[in-house]
């Protein structure tokens, strides 16, 4: 290994951006893609590239992460040293828990002084992608880089934050923009996962604390892209950004697509919570069509291109399409579902009809019974 | 501090199992894959758990590589523990002499040392061949409350096939007054089910004794058993009431598997009471494609579905192409159907490629029997795989 990494995750950024979906739970928690949370892709791109340490920051309603991370074992992260250590909010006589990043990064200054990894890589939970995390710190290393940060070229983004890149010929970043308004061209758009040296990362908390900084947005990284040698690492794969709840259904419905799977997980392992489940069964009079089904699922009705996920029983005559039904939902029988989302143990009775619209699919909020 | 465990599990996994022919040229049966995702070890170790039994000796001896590898430390199925887990116990060098297992009670007495780490008050005899879903603590239960120093459960069976078993002949109270191995003409219908509960300082007695006896087969039905009952030991049949199924056999594997299948099924491996661990595997949800019917079946993950499949158990991986047919079979991880292929009434191992066209096995009804494909093979294009016949190489037709 030319050079170690410890990875830093932040659990709680943009939670706000999907409230239907983090009222409960973190962003990092939350379900995609028929058996996975958020945070898999970020914690799985760390550890296929060697990464053995994450640290994952979190601030508040982390119940549901700290149940589906365990003692890290499903992503080979039980480890004697490093392994998955949870960072959760931390307060004294002088100190209140953080809001904002650059609060959060300095509350975790601890747990980066006690690592002697050479580079941290910072990630968020909001991003579904297959990188190579240890390509980008090579990017990092060749360009003699003080930030490196990923980028992607999007059309548009829903989030209530983001940062936009220019970068010039030889990637370094020139121009770096929060909230900037979109014209609906093509822009670079941050993707909230950066790479530093843990020397650096530490010095710039500790000045910025000194200085009485509080955002690592405005004050280190707007304010010094002259001075500070920042580089744009282009990511050009398949990049999910979780910035709406619309975004969140056209995303999972992507999964639809062949090389969508393919790209995401065909090269490389998505580590998840393992749960034991029985594999899936299809009675006689199922049908089903382009969908994705996870483990542990029961279908004795039609399923038409949708995500199921672990668990769900679909009842006899029902017919369920263009929708993402989360784990342990029950539709009973004769029941109608079109371009809906259920949460987590929804209980459909027999012969509803509900129906949403691809532009705003219905949202049924956990444990609700309809 | 007497550390110490009241029961401890020794399951016997060293079986070649020679019936199951090509699923068995390379891992010992009870690692033979059953159910989508399952592996014929996973009962009986989910049994120990769930009966509250974290302390297990696994004895193997054919072809342990791939058993080994799947227990691991025993994580998925909770038994890694700092005193007690899951362990392999192989055949050993000692310094006065090292030998193969020679019979099921010669490899529990080879390792006496490991039951004696635990001071056990009893152990817990089992065997790797069967799928079944049983309470343990409730038979150590009916063991105590006899007062047994050895309880054997038991099953009835049809009687045509009771000479298959050991046969057990009871008092009206349970207390069994003679055991019968494998009898010509069997007095009763209750068979042995190859579990057995000893008092453990009745059964090293026991084992002691037989290894000392030059004309012992050291088995237990043959061998064991019979000693004690002659010498009076108390012994009782514990009735179990349930499914149970030896799945030694092609034709008992692949019926064993269609058990799982209905909405009603005669074995349901998704109990939320009774959950079976197992190795899971690393893959994305199955994708059924536009074009695809799935009838009647389990679908493991990461099968990527396009053609028909129909009463079929398939396990993670499996490729089904479009308009290919896999119907009335069991096909194991990874392998692939191409386009147009048909597979019926076939049991196919692993990572099997069958080509374009290819036709694997015959229609149930017409009575040839189960086609069996062995693991890493490939059907050529258009060959054609006749019922019943077993195939372990590479197969482009007659």
């Amino acid at each position: 290994m030319a050079h170690s990494m410890v990875g830093v995750i932040f659990s709680n950024i943009h939670d706000e951006n999907v409230p239907e979906l983090s009222r409960h739970r973190t962003m990092a928690s939350i379900p995609f893609g028929g058996r996975y949370r958020l945070i898999d892709f970020a914690l799985s791109n760390m550890v296929n590239s060697g990464i053995t340490t994450v640290g994952i920051v979190t601030k508040n309603n982390y119940q549901s992460l700290i149940d589906h991370i365990g003692s890290g074992k499903d992503w080979d992260l039980a480890r004697k040293d490093g392994g998955i250590i949870l960072l959760p909010p931390y307060s004294d006589e002088t100190d209140t828990p953080y809001t904002t990043r650059l609060e959060a990064l300095k509350s975790i200054t601890g747990f980066l002084n006690h690592r002697n990894e050479d580079y941290v890589v910072i990630s968020d939970c909001d991003g579904i992608a297959h990188m190579d995390i240890a390509d980008i710190v090579r990017y990092h290393e060749e360009k003699g880089a003080d930030i490196t940060m990923v980028y992607h070229e999007e059309t548009d983004v829903e989030s209530s934050y983001y940062i936009t890149l220019t970068p010039d010929e030889t990637g370094r970043i020139k121009g770096l923009k929060i909230n900037p308004k979109l014209t609906g061209k093509k822009f670079n758009l941050y993707v909230n996962v950066m790479v530093m040296s843990r020397e650096f990362l530490i010095n710039t908390i500790q000045d910025a604390v000194t200085r009485g900084l509080v955002s690592f947005g405005r004050d280190i990284l707007t304010k010094n892209v002259d001075t500070l040698k920042i580089y744009g690492y282009a990511f050009k794969g398949f990049y999910a950004n979780i910035s709406s709840v619309q975004k969140y259904y056209e995303y999972n419905m992507d999964l639809l697509k062949k090389d969508v799977r393919d790209e995401l997980f065909g090269a490389r392992d998505i580590y998840t919570k393992v749960r034991d489940s029985a594999p899936s069964k299809y009675n006689d009079g199922a049908i089903v069509k382009n969908s994705l089904i996870s483990d542990g699922c029961v279908i004795d009705g039609t399923v038409e291109n949708c995500i199921l996920f672990r668990g769900v029983k679909v009842g006899k005559g029902s017919v369920v399409k263009n929708s993402i039904i989360m784990q342990d939902t029950v539709i009973g029988d004769g029941a109608h579902l079109d371009c809906v989302i259920t949460d987590k143990n929804v209980v459909i009775r027999d012969r509803r009809n509900l129906a949403g619209c691809e532009a705003l699919p219905y949202f049924v909020a956990k444990g609700r019974m309809l | 501090m007497l550390r110490k465990k009241e029961c401890v599990a020794m399951l016997l996994a060293g079986g070649q199992g020679s019936r199951l022919y090509a699923l068995t040229n390379n891992i010992a049966k009870p690692a033979v894959a059953f159910g989508a995702k399952y592996r014929i070890i996973d009962f009986p170790l989910s049994n120990c758990i769930n009966s509250g039994i974290d302390t297990v000796g696994v004895l193997t001896q054919y072809e342990p590589l791939e058993l080994n590898e799947y227990i691991g430390n025993g994580q998925p199925w909770d038994l890694d523990r700092a005193f007690g887990g899951v362990h392999i116990l192989s055949p050993y060098q000692a310094k006065k002499k090292s030998s193969w297992y020679e019979g099921t009670a010669n490899a529990i007495y080879q390792n006496m040392s490991f039951m004696k780490r635990y001071s056990p008050d009893y152990v817990l005899i089992l065997s790797g061949d069967h799928i079944y879903k049983m309470n343990y603590a409730e038979m150590l239960r009916a063991h105590k409350a006899t007062g047994a120093d050895c309880t054997i459960a038991a099953i009835e069976v049809p009687i045509k096939e009771a000479s298959r078993f050991g046969v057990l002949n009871c008092n009206p109270d349970g207390s069994i007054y003679e055991f019968e191995e494998k009898p010509k003409v069997p007095k009763s219908n209750l068979a042995s089910m190859g579990i057995y509960i000893f008092t453990a300082e009745k059964l090293f007695k026991y084992l002691a004794a037989d290894d000392a006896d030059p004309n012992s087969e050291k088995d237990f039905g043959k061998n064991v058993l019979p000693a004690m009952l002659n010498a009076g030991e108390k012994m009782f049949s514990y009735r179990f009431k349930g499914y149970w199924k030896d799945v030694g056999t092609i034709s008992s594997l692949w019926e064993s598997n269609m058990d799982l299948l209905g909405e009603e099924p005669v074995f349901d491996v998704a109990d939320s009471d009774w959950k079976i661990h197992s190795r899971n595997p690393l893959a994305p949800p199955e994708y059924i494609g536009d074009g695809a019917k799935v009838g009647n079946s389990m679908v493991a993950l990461g099968c990527e579905i396009e053609g028909t499949v129909e009463n079929s158990v398939l396990a993670a991986g499996v490729v089904v192409e479009e308009g290919a047919v896999v119907k009335d079979s069991v096909l194991m991880a990874g392998t692939v159907v191409k386009r147009g292929a048909q597979v019926v009434y076939s049991i196919v191992d692993e990572n099997v490629v069958i080509e374009e066209g290819a036709i694997v096995g015959e229609d149930k009804e017409k009575k040839a029997g189960i086609a069996v494909l062995g693991r890493n093979i490939t059907v050529a294009a258009g060959a054609k795989v006749a019922g019943g016949q077993i195939i372990d190489k590479d197969y482009k037709g007659e």
